[in-house]
Parts: structure tokens; C-alpha cells; sequence
């Protein structure tokens, strides 16, 4: 088997049993990457392989909209093009403080990870491995499609509102996202600061694990970052869910859910049930707000957090004769068609006049859902819901109706609302051969019970170890 | 027609920290541009801010001191607004929950105490500074992110002249506080000024003006008069004001509009979600209201009670901390009960000295054991009060100690009466006119006869006993 094809922790053995090194550990995604990311297109500004000037451990694939120092860093965006920052972002050093390396390639993504598709990308669409006339989900597609692919082992990318979760269910991998302020934001290039996470695109549950235990920790840099003790998430990697109580929520299993998405959830359900697990139907009542609250609060953040792409310091500028002119016409000529809508909403929202009516009443709806969950997590150790309410769909299916490209979203959403902690894993497919993935939803800090649950579940499958055929 | 003039000021101050309020870098002052830079007040992307705690120690210290009540909770939002000095293209900064409001200072302007509201203080980060080259703009971000307080005032204030004595109590206070260099010229303290007019006995408020790019308190009082005269003549007319933003430009000695409120800005304050918000105990407030020094007024007053010192006086001297300072500490080194004589040297010699050298009294340079000295040598009559103002004037020139200088000039004042007696007698032979006139009841001429020994004497004899020998001689005769 190529090395390429295996697991980060079937690596580490391999390396520690002196059977391989990271040096051919990088050779081999090098070619894999040559051979196929013509078709998938998971990492851009390829053209060229780069040699990663520091290889080590197991190399991370990294979205890029995470900083690495002296490598580009533009969130697939023409306004960063070229942009080398001058740090590392803390989970880049986390990483190589574990003893492990990054790949020099970044990986694609929704520009400026607005959207659920990857194809908002200033470097056009990846696709999705399993079928390539479909999306890879998005925002973090690229990461997604690369582990899918074998073109990763394991990968970065960040959930503002599902866009670790919903690409890995569209990729049939794991995808997690951490509670909020558990991993350091900083050198992620902010969408929206306070539903922004990091966290890990794997093959396995472990994979998951393993990557969660190198990035969390507090971080003086990031004042968003919650100082507490870090478990060793591998503890939790416990096949047994016995006697668990396990919440589904009935607004997720309504309208708009696709039924055979709907039918294999159901079926995941069943087996944890016979694994021990006890289910109950439970409400979040807010639920319906998630989507219009989100779309308030992450494109005000964002249309504040964007302003400073103004060609004045780094990135691209537009030749200009004067300053407003420079502003307006970098502005025109650097962002994509969804970047301007979402930063004209969010300017809209804080504007004089709509600011009570639009962005603090989200901020008050927000707290309200918050405390749905808080409700069921009196009672229930976890949520199960679809991470998705469909699979992946068509290139183009959805690209000329927004709302409908949102509401792809909808599942995943709530979690980045509340801060809580969220992880999809694969389990199972639809008749067209597309994967579908299961979240699992914990209380606030509570990964443990998420890692449980999923490798539980993991353990007792097989749809993880299911590979698309290139 | 004349006019009620009502007048807010909005004072920023910048704080004086090590470092900048978000960032670890420096905020030394007049360095290469763009060397006190980082990618956090640079805003580069994927940077995030980190508050400098000394910046909020400082912020409630001013607070506290100002009387304000300072918020438990409180938070800082985004001003969004474009501008390339600003590099985030938003400003951190406070808007509906400021760290504090509701305060007050009490300021006397033509003799008449005043207090006047403080609305909020409030911290924000500094922009940048633009350098305009012919047809080039540079941009030097040392300054961005250094620790501003925004101090608003109520609009109380109803002179150009209450504006400028409001300022320099506050810039009094703020000196004693020490978090800040409160410097005009170099922009660690700068002020616009809200003015408007209305007919005496109106209760609605006239059409505002706010005014910009005053760099002297000499420039807000000036902008300020200027803007009345231009407003009531406008009114005079029944002419409309508009509500506008105005430069003062003070080689012109005008004001220029910049913005009118069409223009005004759409700021969309939101809350700074990269910084939670934060609680401030009550432990941490009284721990602070406890480390803040004795101000202006109290020190004035203890002046007053302690010492003495007339309420005049007492109000030169704590004008400035250091000089307050200097003038306490040789005032308590003085070892009489009566610190009448220690005070009049500062009020008089070495305040005047000061105003000649255009120095602050603590800059003069003469050290508390020479000052001493030199109060001893009068009090002890050994030298005339004429010649201790000469000596005083040789100790700051030339840094020798008063001894020195007195043995050197040989001003020991002669008190043997023989010395005087012959002096004396020539001065009667040859002021025969004055000797009759006081003969005649003329006390003056006794004065003037003493005048002219001592004067022939260089300054040496002393005139207590000179007047007591005149004044028997002359009987006698």
C-alpha cells in the first residue's frame, strides 16, 4: 500500500518502527498529488511542487487561510495574492512543536472561506473526489477533498458555520470542530471572529484525535482562547457507547431534509441504539432562526474584519491615480462576487439605523439558542443529527441562488452559534454513490464525548475505510 | 445682538506605557518611521490584539481622578471607517459601555469656580501619521495602537477662556497623575471643540460646530473666539448655521469647513469580538483610587493650611507637579515653624528668575541645600535681601554654592556701627535737603537717607541698623 493511502497514526508506527520516513512520506503525496490533483484540484498555486523547507513527523495539509510564514497565504482571494506573512499561525507551530511539518502547498477554499462549495475560489472550483462533476462542500473543500483523494494525510481548515463539518460529510471523512476558543485563532485570517475555529480533516476518528491534542491550548496571542486543561483525546477513543443519552432534535428532520440522507442518518441511529446508546427526541426551538441569525452576525464581523484589504500595505493593488479610487477599484478588482454580497450585508446590518433591528436582535436570537442547547444538555450527553440535508451536490448547481447555497449550512450552523463542539464522520452513502455524513454535537468543551461516540461508531462500521476511485 | 456660548470639549490623551495598547511594541517617541511596528498594529491578516493591562490601570486612574464612576463591565467596539493611517480600517475603541462617565472638574476662570460635567472617559488606539511628499503620501505606523483616553466634556463650558483654564486644570491634574506626557505640540494631548450659540435665555441649543486641529490650548481659545464672532455675526444676520466639521488653521487665524454633517460618518460600532468583554472588581477600582497621588486642589489647600501660604501663591506653585514638588520639599527642609521667609523666596526671586529664563521653577537647577543657605544668610542679617537676589542669579549662572559667592564679593553686611557712623555722616553732609525735610516730618526722607548709605556702602550695611543710627543721629542733631 502507498503510504499516501494510510492513516497519520498507521505513519507514526511506521516511522517508529524505522519502516519509513517523513521524507517519503512527502515524495509520496507529492506524487500522488502530481498524478490526480489535475481532477480534484484540492491545492492551488500548484504548478510548481514546493519543497516544504522543514519536513517532519507527519506533514499537514493546511487551508489557506491559515498563515505560514515565508509561504503564501491568501485565502484564495486575488486581493492577498502573493501575500508571504511573516508568522506562523500558533497551530502551524503547535505542529511543529509535536514534531511534525506542513505541506508548502495550501489548500483551496471559498474565498475567504465564504461558502459552502469551493467554488467562490479565486482559483476555481476542486472537486469532489468521490464524483468530480460534483462540489467537494466548502468552505473548506480543498482540505476535505485532499484527505478524501489521498492527496493529504490529514489536513486543516475552519468552521465559521459548518465548513469543516459539511465538506467532510460531502468527502466521506472525519471533520471536527472544536469548541470555540479551545484551538488559538491566531494566523487564521479572520471571516468572523467569534464563530471562527480551526480544527482537524481526517481519515479516522484517532487521525481526529491525534491532530485535536497537537492544536488546542490556550494562547496568550488570542484572547478569544478559553485557558484550561487540555485531555489527551485519544483516552476517549472508547468503543462503548452504552447507556449514553443521546438527543435528536426534531426541527432537523424536517422539510428540506433529503430523504435518502434522512433514511441513512436513521439507519446510523439504529446502530448505535443496538451499540447501547439510548435516543430521545428532543427540541431545540430555535432552530429555524440559525440561518438568518448567522447570515447577520458573519457578514457584519466580516465586513469589518475585510476592511483592511485596501491594497495599502500588501496584497494586490489597483492601479489608481488617487486614494478613493485605489480603494474602490482594489476592492472591485480583488474580491469575488460572493466576498461583495457578504460584506454588503454586513455593512447593512451595522449601518445607522438598522443596527437594533438587525445585528442586536441576532445577538439576543444567538443567546436563545445557545440556551436550547444548554436545555438538552441538562439531560443528554450528546446530539445526533445529518451534517448536511443533502449530499454533495453539482458544480454550478447552486451557484446562481445564495440562499440555497446557505441553507446547505443549516445543520451546522447552530453549533458555531452556541461556541459548542461538533464533529461529522462518515456513515454511509446514497444510491448515486455520494458519501453522507453523521454530526455529533457535545457541551461546551466536552470533544471526549464526541471522540467517543464517533469512534464507537467508527469501530463498528466500515464506510470510513470506503476510498474513492480515481 | 449677544449670545449664550455653549462649548464640549473632547480632549485625547495619549498614555504613556511602555508599550502600545494591543501589541507588545514600543511607543518611544520619534523614532525611524516603521520600526515600532508588528503585524498586530500593522493589521496583517490572521494578527489579533491582546489588551495591555496597564492601559486599563492608567484609564481608571484618570477616571477615578476626574470623579467619573467607572463601569464594572465594559467592553470596546469597532469604529469602522476608511483612512490609511488606520490600518485595520477600524479603530478599537468604546462606544455604549465606556469604562467611565459621569464626572466632573472644578476649574476657577476669571476668579470664578466652575465645575464642569465630564461626560466619559473612554480608551481607544491611536492611528497612524500621514507624511505628505509633493505628490507622494507615506505613511509612518509608529504611532498606531499606542493607549488613547477619549476625555469628553459636558457642554458646561461657556468662554474661549473657561475652554483654556478647563484645560489646563485638567492638564494640571492629569501631570500629577503621571500616565501621561500631556504634550500639545507633540500630540500626546490633543482637543476638538464642539460650539454652538443661542440668544441668552434660550433653552434649545444652536446649530453646532465642531473644531479640529487646535495644537496649542493658545489655539483652542483663539479657534473659539474666532468661531463666536464668525457664528454671532452669522446670527446677527438671521443667516442659517450649518452643522459642520471646521479646521482651524492658525496662520489664517480662520476656521475652514472640512465636512458638513451630510458628510458625517456612519462609524457602524459594533462590539470588538476579538477582545471579550471584562469585568472590573471593586477591589482592583479602590486598590487604584488608593495609588492616586494628592491633585492640584488638595495640595493647594494643604499648601494654604499647612504652610500658610496665600491662596494666590499656593495656586502658582501647584500649577506645575514638579515645581509643587521642589517647592514642598525645600519648604520642609526648611527648619523654622514659620515657613513664611522659605515661601516668599519662591514666590518672589526664584519665580521671577524663572519667568527671565522662560524655565520651570524645578528646571532652575539650584539644589535645596543652596537655596537654604542662602534663606539662612538673609535671616541671619548677614547679607541684604538686595544682594541674596544677586547672589541667587550668580548660583544659577555659574552652579557656584552661595558661600562661595559671598566670600568672594565680600557681601558680608557691616553691622559695626562705627563703619555705618562715618558712611552716615557723609551722606548727611551731602544731602542737607532730605536731612530738613525729615526734620520737618517728612518720614519719606528717612527712607531716602537710608537708601544712600546702604547704596554707598555696595548693599553691605544693613538698613535695620542704619535706620536705627539715622534715626537717633538725626534726633539728636
Amino acid at each position: 500500500m502507498e503510504l499516501n493511502n494510510l492513516t497519520a497514526h498507521e505513519l507514526i508506527q511506521k516511522i517508529n518502527n524505522k519502516e519509513t520516513t517523513p521524507q517519503d512520506i512527502v515524495a509520496s503525496l507529492h506524487k500522488r498529488i502530481k498524478e490526480k490533483d489535475a481532477q480534484v484540484k484540492a491545492y492551488v498555486r500548484s504548478d510548481e511542487l514546493i519543497d516544504p523547507t522543514h519536513i517532519a513527523g507527519i506533514p499537514v495539509s493546511i487551508k489557506d487561510n491559515i498563515c505560514t510564514d515565508g509561504y503564501n497565504t491568501e485565502c484564495c482571494s486575488k486581493v492577498l495574492e502573493g501575500f508571504k506573512p511573516p508568522y506562523n499561525a500558533t497551530v502551524i507551530e503547535k505542529i511543529k512543536a509535536a514534531g511534525h511539518s506542513f505541506l508548502g502547498l495550501k489548500l483551496n477554499m471559498d474565498e475567504f472561506a465564504f461558502g459552502s462549495s469551493t467554488e467562490n475560489s479565486h482559483f476555481g472550483p476542486t472537486h469532489n473526489p468521490w464524483n468530480l462533476n460534483c462540489v467537494p462542500g466548502g468552505s473548506s473543500g480543498g482540505s476535505a477533498a485532499s484527505v478524501a483523494a489521498d492527496e493529504a494525510i490529514w489536513a486543516l481548515g475552519s468552521d465559521t458555520g459548518g465548513s469543516i463539518r459539511q465538506p467532510a460529510s460531502f468527502c466521506g471523512i472525519v471533520g471536527l470542530k472544536p469548541t470555540y476558543g479551545r484551538v488559538s485563532r491566531f494566523g487564521l485570517i479572520a471571516f468572523a471572529s467569534s464563530l471562527d475555529q480551526i480544527g482537524p480533516l481526517t481519515k479516522d476518528v484517532r487521525d481526529a484525535a491525534l491532530l485535536t491534542n497537537i492544536i488546542s491550548g490556550h494562547d496568550a496571542n488570542d484572547s478569544t482562547s478559553i485557558n484550561c486543561a487540555i485531555p489527551d483525546f485519544t483516552k476517549s477513543l472508547i468503543n462503548d457507547v452504552h447507556s449514553l443519552k443521546i438527543g435528536i432534535p426534531k426541527e432537523y428532520f424536517v422539510e428540506g431534509l433529503d430523504p435518502e440522507v434522512k433514511k441513512v442518518a436513521e439507519e446510523s441511529i439504529e446502530k448505535l441504539k443496538n451499540l447501547g446508546a439510548q435516543f430521545k427526541e428532543v427540541s431545540l426551538p430555535h432552530t429555524e432562526y440559525a440561518v438568518p441569525v448567522y447570515y447577520i452576525i458573519a457578514t457584519a464581523e466580516a465586513s469589518s474584519n475585510l476592511a483592511r484589504f485596501d491594497g495599502v500595505q500588501y496584497g494586490f493593488r489597483a492601479d489608481s491615480s488617487n486614494l478613493i479610487e485605489m480603494y474602490k477599484k482594489t476592492r472591485a478588482q480583488g474580491f469575488g462576487e460572493e466576498v461583495k454580497r457578504r460584506i454588503l450585508l454586513g455593512t447593512f446590518a451595522l449601518s445607522h439605523g438598522y443596527y437594533d433591528a438587525y445585528y442586536l436582535k441576532a445577538l439576543k436570537v444567538r443567546t436563545l439558542i445557545k440556551q436550547d442547547f444548554d436545555n438538552v444538555f441538562k439531560d443528554f450527553d450528546c446530539i445526533i443529527t445529518p451534517t448536511s440535508p443533502t449530499a454533495a451536490f453539482e458544480i454550478g448547481e447552486k451557484t446562481d441562488d445564495p440562499l440555497k447555497m446557505y441553507l446547505s449550512d443549516i445543520y451546522t450552523i447552530s453549533a458555531n452559534l452556541a461556541g459548542i463542539p461538533a464533529i461529522s464522520l462518515p456513515c454511509g452513502f446514497t444510491k448515486k454513490g455520494l458519501p453522507v455524513g453523521l454530526q455529533v454535537l457535545g457541551k461546551h468543551l466536552d470533544e471526549e464525548m464526541l471522540f467517543r461516540v464517533a469512534y464507537t461508531y467508527e469501530q463498528n462500521t466500515e464506510w470510513h475505510k470506503m476510498k474513492p476511485k480515481l | 445682538m449677544s449670545y449664550e456660548v455653549v462649548i464640549g470639549l473632547e480632549v485625547h490623551l495619549q498614555l504613556k506605557t511602555k508599550t502600545k495598547a494591543f501589541c507588545a511594541c514600543s511607543t518611544e517617541f520619534g523614532k525611524e518611521p516603521n520600526t515600532q511596528v508588528c503585524p498586530v498594529c500593522l493589521g496583517f491578516p490572521g494578527s489579533l490584539p491582546v489588551f495591555n493591562k496597564t492601559v486599563l490601570d492608567y484609564a481608571i486612574k484618570v477616571a477615578l481622578a476626574l470623579n467619573c464612576k467607572v463601569q464594572e463591565y465594559t467592553k470596546f467596539d469597532r469604529k469602522n471607517y476608511f483612512y490609511p493611517d488606520l490600518p485595520k480600517n477600524y479603530q478599537i475603541s468604546q462606544f455604549d459601555l465606556p469604562l467611565s462617565s459621569n464626572g466632573f472638574i472644578d476649574i476657577v476662570s476669571e476668579g470664578i469656580e466652575k465645575r464642569i460635567g465630564i461626560t466619559r472617559v473612554h480608551i481607544e488606539e491611536d492611528a497612524g501619521k500621514l507624511i505628505h511628499q509633493d505628490d507622494l503620501s507615506l505613511i509612518d505606523f509608529n504611532r498606531t495602537g499606542i493607549p488613547l483616553l477619549e476625555i469628553v466634556s459636558e457642554p458646561d463650558i461657556s468662554s474661549a477662556q473657561e475652554s483654556h483654564d478647563y484645560l489646563s486644570t485638567l492638564k494640571n491634574i492629569l501631570e500629577y497623575l503621571d500616565v501621561s506626557d500631556c504634550d500639545m505640540e507633540k500630540g500626546t494631548l490633543r482637543c476638538d471643540a464642539n460650539i454652538s450659540l443661542r440668544p441668552i435665555g434660550s433653552k434649545n441649543l444652536g446649530v453646532k460646530t465642531e473644531l479640529k486641529n487646535m495644537n496649542s490650548f493658545k489655539g483652542v481659545k483663539d479657534a473659539l473666539n474666532y468661531e463666536i464672532q464668525r457664528q454671532s455675526a452669522l446670527l446677527d444676520l438671521n443667516e442659517a448655521l450649518t452643522q459642520e466639521t471646521r479646521l482651524w488653521d492658525p496662520k489664517a487665524s480662520k476656521t475652514f469647513t472640512m465636512r458638513t454633517k451630510e458628510g458625517a460618518k456612519d462609524y457602524r460600532y459594533f462590539p470588538e469580538p476579538d477582545l471579550p468583554p471584562f469585568i472590573i472588581k471593586v477591589d482592583k477600582i479602590s486598590e487604584i483610587k488608593a495609588s492616586i497621588p494628592e491633585l492640584p486642589k488638595e495640595k493647594m489647600q494643604r499648601f494654604i493650611s499647612d504652610y500658610g501660604i496665600s491662596e494666590y501663591d499656593s495656586k502658582v506653585l501647584v500649577a506645575s507637579k514638579r515645581d509643587a514638588f521642589f517647592a514642598e520639599e525645600c519648604i520642609k527642609a526648611y527648619p523654622n515653624k514659620d515657613k513664611k521667609a522659605i515661601v516668599n523666596w519662591f514666590i518672589g526671586p526664584l519665580l521671577s528668575e524663572a519667568n527671565n529664563r522662560a524655565k520651570a521653577l524645578a528646571d532652575l537647577g539650584i539644589s535645596i541645600e543652596n537655596l537654604l543657605s542662602l534663606v539662612t544668610f538673609v535671616e541671619r542679617e548677614e547679607i541684604s535681601h538686595l544682594s541674596a537676589k544677586a547672589v541667587l542669579t550668580e548660583v544659577l549662572d555659574s552652579a557656584k554654592s552661595p558661600e562661595e559667592i559671598i566670600r568672594e564679593k565680600n557681601l558680608i553686611q557691616v553691622s559695626d556701627s562705627g563703619a555705618i557712623k562715618n558712611i552716615m555722616e557723609e551722606v548727611i553732609k551731602e544731602n542737607a535737603k532730605s536731612v530738613l525735610d525729615y526734620k520737618a516730618g517728612k518720614s519719606n526722607a528717612l527712607m531716602f537717607l537710608v537708601g544712600q548709605v546702604m547704596r554707598k556702602s555696595g548693599g553691605k550695611t544693613n538698613p535695620k541698623i542704619v535706620q536705627e543710627l539715622l534715626k537717633t543721629r538725626l534726633g539728636d542733631a
